[in-house]
């Protein structure tokens, strides 16, 4: 195993354990208010500060990390779910009209940039954690479309494809039994990249409003909130902004060294 | 030889001042920054703050107008007579008043713009300002007789508003892009989304002022307004909109903070006719839910005086009634479980774009979460607001800020947004009315601001203040807002 992946795996599992303590434990209540304690620095009793409502940065820290797995999590979901099956096909009557249909479908979702239609999605079906969801869940669809389909189709070639055939498997069967398996890693690696990239969207989605509503901390809104405090009060910006950065950090590098990892052609070279 | 130098160098610097402060001197123009860009340029035909902001007693005038004080004084009126039983005001114009065309201003004009504002078809914002207005007659061009259908204690304070202004009928057509009033100022140039220049007019009827040209800039995000004002592009911020970057400001010498009154009651409306809000226990139950000075605290940073009712603290009919809805969350939930709701209820929040709606809204609704009640915030933008809180009533609850002044009789209007019904109330306000008495109607007054307060009609929370953050040479700004208005004739630069 790389560096890379051990120092890229252990942020993205310090990020996951922080939001999944966050369901049974945080220092303070992350919506409690306490204005008379707003605006403190780091200290011993708030260890990231308090934001200008007095609410316990560090708290609110490990919710928002909890928002933005949730929203990145099942926008992957949504991506791979759809995406694969669809790439599976598409490789699978290559040249036919359906591959034909589905990859152009995939070009035309690419076409669009995916910040804006998020925005277009979220102010069409109002704000809110579910609509950017679905929002950056839809990006990640072509994504997954066209790797799973750029993989299978050198699969197709293989003799034991072949042998598959011949053995007389149908085309569903021999996709879900033999294509799949062997383009999975591909699809890990990518699914932890797609995974930083909407911790991002989420990010960037709540900073213009349209992510997870108040009172729901969420990264992208802490770094909104903080803007015209930034002068006097830069820890408010800092903290979610570090968030950030080292979530996705960690999450490259982890995908980075999944990659070297899982590569076959990489795994004979080491052995 | 080294202190030749160095004395050269001091003398220069010097000189150098010199040179900077006679600029200074010199500068006659100004640079003005707002958040808001008006949608046009017509006050007697939008709501729209902005609008005032921009062109009111600048560009158009009208026959009385605000001081920076509140007080009313003469305008295109030199003066006026009042019959004995109140009911017609008889005007005499200023002499050789010509709008910005050269066309001069006369008691047709007067006639032709009361009329149009109170006609039947009539875009104003405010027709209820001209309702008691029975005919304008003019006597002579510089006379203009005003009959009303019953005597007015308020008639010279409405025709002081923005709504009331002259304006010229042959430039109604294009009134909303190329304004032409009578005001010190003439309209220079519209950049859409930027910038508005205002031209001292040569020909101004009373003094010259000391600016000979005025930019209004429109600078909506907070973060950009502050470093605007920081880079110094910008000389004046009228209704600075980031309260937490003003001690930032107080401290820095090139920069004064002028902190005074607006008319705006910031209240958390509440939809009167939606259940479970019809009960009167349950808007009680929310008043004592609320901690004012939490808000004011957290909102906007200190900035803002807690009110008890929907009037301006700095006027003098004010009662303070802030007791009645004192912070006390366990006779918040008494009242809920009186109401027959002990395990509260969930209802809607909208809020608009600016900080004391947004953030206020935010620790409203951890108040409200703490008695029970689910307060679910949703964010709009203006329009949206306006759509469906202000024109459909689909709301359970709002945060906004009144910022017209003497409003309390939107409470006598059960169509309006918060559909409050009382026809006590509603007699109490024609009763007000139709009284000139000072002390009688201090007396109403006071009688209407208990009536609301005890009914729990909204929320009341804090008189919104008037922040605006100024280069330090500039002086005459006002620093109250007793109505949207920057009165550019009574800006200079000091010395």
């Amino acid at each position: 195993m790389s560096r890379n992946l051990i120092l890229g795996a252990g942020l993205s599992s310090l990020v996951v354990l922080a939001a999944l303590l966050s369901f049974v434990w945080t220092p303070y209540d992350y919506a409690a208010l306490n204005i008379p304690a707003k605006l403190q620095t780091p200290n011993g009793q708030h260890w990231f500060g308090t934001d200008h409502f007095g609410r316990d940065m560090f708290s609110m820290i490990m919710v928002g990390a909890r928002t933005s797995i949730a929203v990145a999590l099942l926008a992957v979901g949504i991506g791979m779910s759809l995406g694969v099956p669809l790439g599976l096909t598409a490789a699978a009557r290559k040249g036919s009209w359906l591959d034909e249909l589905i990859m152009r479908g995939n070009d035309l979702v690419f076409a669009f940039p995916s910040l804006v239609i998020a925005i277009l999605i979220t102010a069409v079906f109002g704000a809110g954690a579910v609509n950017a969801i679905i929002a950056i869940g839809i990006f990640n669809i072509p994504v997954f479309a066209r790797i799973t389909r750029g993989a299978a189709l050198s699969l197709w070639e293989r003799e034991f494809i072949l042998a598959a055939r011949v053995a007389g498997k149908g085309a569903a069967r021999i996709s879900a039994e033999h294509i799949l398996p062997n383009v999975a890693n591909l699809l890990i690696v990518q699914g932890t990249i797609q995974f930083s990239l909407g911790i991002l969207a989420e990010a960037g989605l709540s900073y213009v409003g349209l992510g997870a509503q108040p009172p729901t901390p969420s990264w992208g809104r802490m770094l909104a909130d903080a803007q015209t405090m930034v002068s006097f009060a830069p820890h408010l910006a800092l903290i979610p902004g570090l968030a950030i950065i080292l979530t996705v950090l960690g999450l490259n590098l982890m995908g980075d060294g999944l990659r070297d990892w899982l590569d076959p052609r990489l795994r004979v070279a080491r052995t | 030889m080294k202190r030749f130098v160095k004395q050269g160098f001091v003398s220069g610097l010097a000189l150098s001042a010199a040179l900077i402060a006679g600029a200074a001197w010199a500068k006659d123009d100004i640079t003005i920054a707002m958040q808001l860009e008006p949608p046009h340029l017509d006050p007697t035909s939008a709501a729209a703050q902005a609008i005032d902001s921009v062109v009111y007693v600048n560009i158009f005038e009208g026959l009385t107008r605000f001081m920076g004080d509140g007080s009313i004084v003469p305008a295109l009126a030199e003066s006026w007579e009042i019959s004995e039983d109140g009911t017609v005001y008889t005007f005499k114009l200023h002499e050789g008043v010509t709008f910005h065309d050269g066309s001069a201003m006369d008691a047709e004009d007067v006639k032709f713009s009361l009329d149009r504002a109170r006609a039947e078809d009539s875009a104003n914002a405010q027709k209820a300002l001209f309702a008691g207005i029975d005919s304008v007659d003019v006597v002579d061009p510089l006379t203009v007789k005003v009959t009303l259908t019953e005597p007015n204690g308020n008639f010279l304070f409405n025709m002081a508003w923005g709504d009331a202004v002259i304006v010229a009928p042959e430039s109604i057509e294009t009134i909303k892009t190329a304004p032409v009033g009578t005001g010190p100022y003439t309209f220079g140039e519209w950049v859409q989304g930027d910038k508005i220049v205002l031209n001292r007019n040569t020909g101004y009827w009373g003094d010259q002022p000391a600016l000979a040209q005025a930019t209004f800039k429109f600078i909506s995000d907070p973060t950009a307004a502050f470093a605007a004002m920081m880079a110094e592009d910008v000389d004046v911020f009228t209704g600075f909109p980031a309260p937490e970057n003003l001690p930032q400001f107080e401290a820095d010498p090139r920069f004064q903070v002028l902190v005074g009154s607006t008319e705006g009651e910031t209240i958390l409306s509440t939809n009167n006719k939606q259940a479970p809000f019809d009960n009167v226990k349950v808007r009680q139950a929310m008043a004592h839910a609320i901690d004012r000075q939490a808000i004011i605290d957290g909102a906007m940073f200190g900035y803002g005086t807690p009110i008890g009712t929907h009037f301006a603290p700095h006027n003098p009919a004010y009662v303070d009634l802030t007791g009645n809805s004192a912070y006390d969350p366990d006779k918040a939930k008494a009242l809920l479980a009186e109401a027959g709701l002990p395990d509260g209820f969930e209802t809607t929040l909208h809020l608009p774009p600016p900080s004391y709606a947004r953030r206020g809204g935010e620790i409203i609704a951890a108040q409200l979460a703490e008695v029970g009640i689910k307060a679910e915030i949703i964010n709009v933008e203006w329009a949206q607001w306006l759509e469906t809180v202000f024109k459909g009533k689909n709301f359970g609850l709002t945060i906004v800020s009144h910022t017209e002044p003497m409003d309390i009789g939107i409470y006598a209007r059960p169509e309006y947004y918060f559909q409050y019904d009382n026809p006590a109330f509603q007699e109490l306000m024609t009763t007000l009315n139709s009284t000139t008495d000072p002390d009688k109607r201090t007396e109403l007054m006071q009688q209407a601001q208990r009536i609301i307060s005890e009914d729990y009609v909204n929320g009341y929370l804090f008189q919104l203040a008037a922040l605006s953050v100024a280069k330090a040479g500039v002086q005459g700004l006002w620093a109250n807002a007793p109505t949207a208005a920057t009165d550019l004739s009574a800006i200079s630069w000091s010395e």
